[in-house]
């Protein structure tokens, strides 16, 4: 998949530096190695995930008072894309309850280590699906619901549950978190948003791994499983794809293995790993972020009804539009891009090359559009969340006295400086980034300056189209 | 942040507050506006009202299906109407810029997305941050530009 030229260089001065290990703390060491910690906390989500369903399943089927919805598509979604994805990273992954059912049937066990190998049947992953196109693919199929998805409580529970279902089908022929890692639409996302992440995990010496004869962290040991993510902590470089499971943590006899907190989007300059898979992803974000902040925050019906499936053929229409501007109108623009970039920089590197590693600069952009999308509508429906809490399924229960809290939208003088300051924000993250991956193609500092423009045009185009979207 | 480049970012930042501050003429003299907009699942018709800053609006709002409301943000302005029943809302546009305006009453499945926008000239948010956009892009490629070899902004 990588094909490596020879101009790349690894930043290898930064890889390592400022970087402050939180596994010192001998309380959070003890912690996260301790059998209980995952588990316990993919519990407590499940709790909130059966509920979820049940809420989805039988309580009224006005979203906006239905648990289903206002948990996971405004209070999920926003803690997910807020909080979690730009400081904690894939922690998400840690605590998702989804893969936990068919996980503890592979293991024959929920906190307990059981002895033996998971029981499955074995069956290899093809090569052709090690990556994330089907997560792509996944990803943009829902997307192209998501105006049902988002506003039916049942839709959203049969979606859950069904991949509940499908991590369970998977476990029982394919060893560890095939799932996780190559299915599940939302992982996909999370692992491309994780390389901004303020926290990483990582060996404290590769060379302590190097030597160790049994790489009790990728086999297990008594007390431990061998990577569920499969991936060998002795040369992760980027935190696209650990899950923060942290069983190498239990397993590493050699106390080598850290939780750092480090600056924001170091991995975006790690070379080793792009793939164009990644890159699209990249690409696709951005699209989404836009399009869903057009057709859902956006004021016109139309389309709106397009979305809804109000017809078929109007449904139709969206769809291929939507699927038109994702998959060939922005990555096409973007590949021209590309093309200017190396013209402008006036270096032979392969093109394709060249639209891999850019791509990746537009992930702070991306991140940004997408908080900026979701604050214009959270603080908007959060009231939802306090009369829900007290009334999950819509059926007049009065919990904690706050089901007749009105809908109010809260703080909406805000909203737009701060989606201004999200965006500007990103956009000059971006343009930085994009700087510093070009610097890794080319043979000067001028070269790669150059080489920034045509990139910083369109970041600069898609910020302005945020603004026209959100302000104009 | 090394000096020479607080000295260099020093001209951006003013002109980012130039960009934020400089008062722009705007001529037009306040008017009263006869506006009318049907609320039906799950938008408003029209979906953009412009109006001029000052300008008194008088909103007509009908409802063509079920029940649906109207909440103007930062107007304070909130009405709920029936199908069959116009409703009479009344208003000073006094503050510019683009205020989304949303559905109020629960009315099915996409209510939550049900909204319309108003924009009240000048809409000088919007300039300001096309503004501030050009002004952050052309401070960050020049900070690049002048970067001493081996070093850069962002990431440390
Ligand atoms: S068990 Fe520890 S030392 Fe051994 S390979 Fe894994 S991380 Fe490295
Ligand atoms: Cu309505």
């Amino acid at each position: 998949m990588s094909t490596q030229t020879p101009l790349q260089r690894e930043p290898h001065d930064r890889v390592g530096a400022a970087r402050i290990e939180l596994t010192r703390s001998r309380w959070l060491r003890a912690t996260l190695r301790s059998r209980a910690f995952q588990p316990a906390l993919m519990l407590v989500m499940l709790f909130f995930f059966v509920a979820a369903v049940l809420a989805g399943l039988v309580g009224t089927p006005a979203g906006n008072h239905n648990f289903a919805i206002v948990f996971v598509w405004i209070v999920w979604w926003a803690l997910l894309i807020v909080v979690m994805v730009p400081f904690f990273g894939r922690m998400w992954c840690t605590i998702c309850p989804i893969p936990g059912p068919g996980e503890w049937l592979q293991r024959r066990g929920v906190v307990r280590r059981t002895p033996g190998r998971l029981r499955s049947l074995g069956w290899r992953w093809p090569h052709r699906l090690r990556n994330i196109w089907l997560q792509n693919a996944g990803f943009l199929a829902l997307a192209l619901f998501s105006a049902i998805v988002l506003t039916r409580p049942d839709v959203t529970a049969w979606l859950l549950l069904g991949m509940v279902l499908l991590g369970v089908v998977l476990s029982v022929f394919y060893d560890n978190r095939v799932f996780c890692r190559y299915v599940c639409p939302v992982g996909g996302f999370i692992g491309l948003y994780s390389l901004t992440s303020t926290i990483e995990l990582r060996v404290k010496d590769t060379r302590v791994c190097m030597d160790h004869a049994t790489k009790d962290c990728v086999i297990g040991t008594p007390q431990s499983y061998g990577c569920p993510w499969m991936v060998f902590p002795g040369n992760l470089g980027r935190d696209a794809y650990c899950g923060l499971c942290t069983e190498c943590l239990k397993a590493c006899p050699k106390d080598n293995i850290a939780l750092n907190l480090r600056p924001f989007g170091a991995d975006l300059l790690v070379a080793k790993g792009r793939r164009l898979d990644e890159a699209y992803k990249a690409l696709i974000m951005l699209s989404c972020a836009l399009l869903y902040s057009a057709v859902l925050l956006g004021p016109w019906g139309w389309i709106k009804d397009w979305a809804n499936m109000a017809t078929f053929a109007g449904w139709t229409t969206y769809a291929a539009g939507f699927l038109a501007i994702a998959v060939l109108g922005v990555p096409g623009v973007f590949w021209l891009i590309a093309l200017a970039a190396r013209t402008a920089a006036g270096v032979a590197v392969p093109i394709r090359r060249l639209f891999v590693d850019l791509a990746y600069s537009l992930v702070p952009l991306g991140l940004t559009g997408w908080i900026a999308f979701t604050a214009g509508f959270v603080l908007v429906n959060g009231t939802y969340a306090v009369s829900v809490l007290s009334d999950p399924f819509g059926w007049g229960w009065d919990l904690f006295g706050t089901r007749s809290v009105p809908w109010r939208p809260i703080l909406t003088e805000v909203v737009t400086v701060t989606q201004v300051a999200l965006l500007l924000v990103g956009l000059a993250y971006s343009v930085v980034v994009a700087y510093r991956i070009a610097r890794q193609q080319t043979a000067s500092e001028a070269q790669a300056w150059r080489g920034t423009l045509p990139v910083s045009g369109f970041l600069c185009a898609v910020t302005l189209t945020f603004l026209w979207l959100y302000l104009g | 942040m090394t000096r020479a480049r607080l000295w260099l970012l020093l001209p951006f930042g003013a002109l980012a507050l130039v960009v934020l501050l400089v008062p722009l003429p705007f001529a037009p003299a306040p008017v009263t506006r006869e506006l009318t907009v049907v609320a039906r699942q799950f938008a408003f018709e029209p979906p953009v009202l412009r109006v001029n800053r000052g300008d008194r609006v008088r909103l007509t709002l009908e409802a063509s299906d079920v029940v649906h409301g109207l909440h103007v943000d930062e107007y304070g302005v909130d009405a709920r109407v029936e199908p069959g029943i116009a409703r009479r809302v009344e208003f000073v546009a006094d503050r510019a810029g683009k205020f989304r305006y949303r559905c109020s009453v629960s009315c099915g499945p996409l209510h939550p997305f049900m909204t319309g926008e108003l924009v009240v000239s000048p809409n000088l948010p919007f300039v300001r941050a096309v503004g501030l956009t050009l002004v952050v892009l052309a401070a960050t490629l020049v900070s690049l530009r002048r970067l001493p070899p081996g070093g850069a902004p962002g990431t440390t």
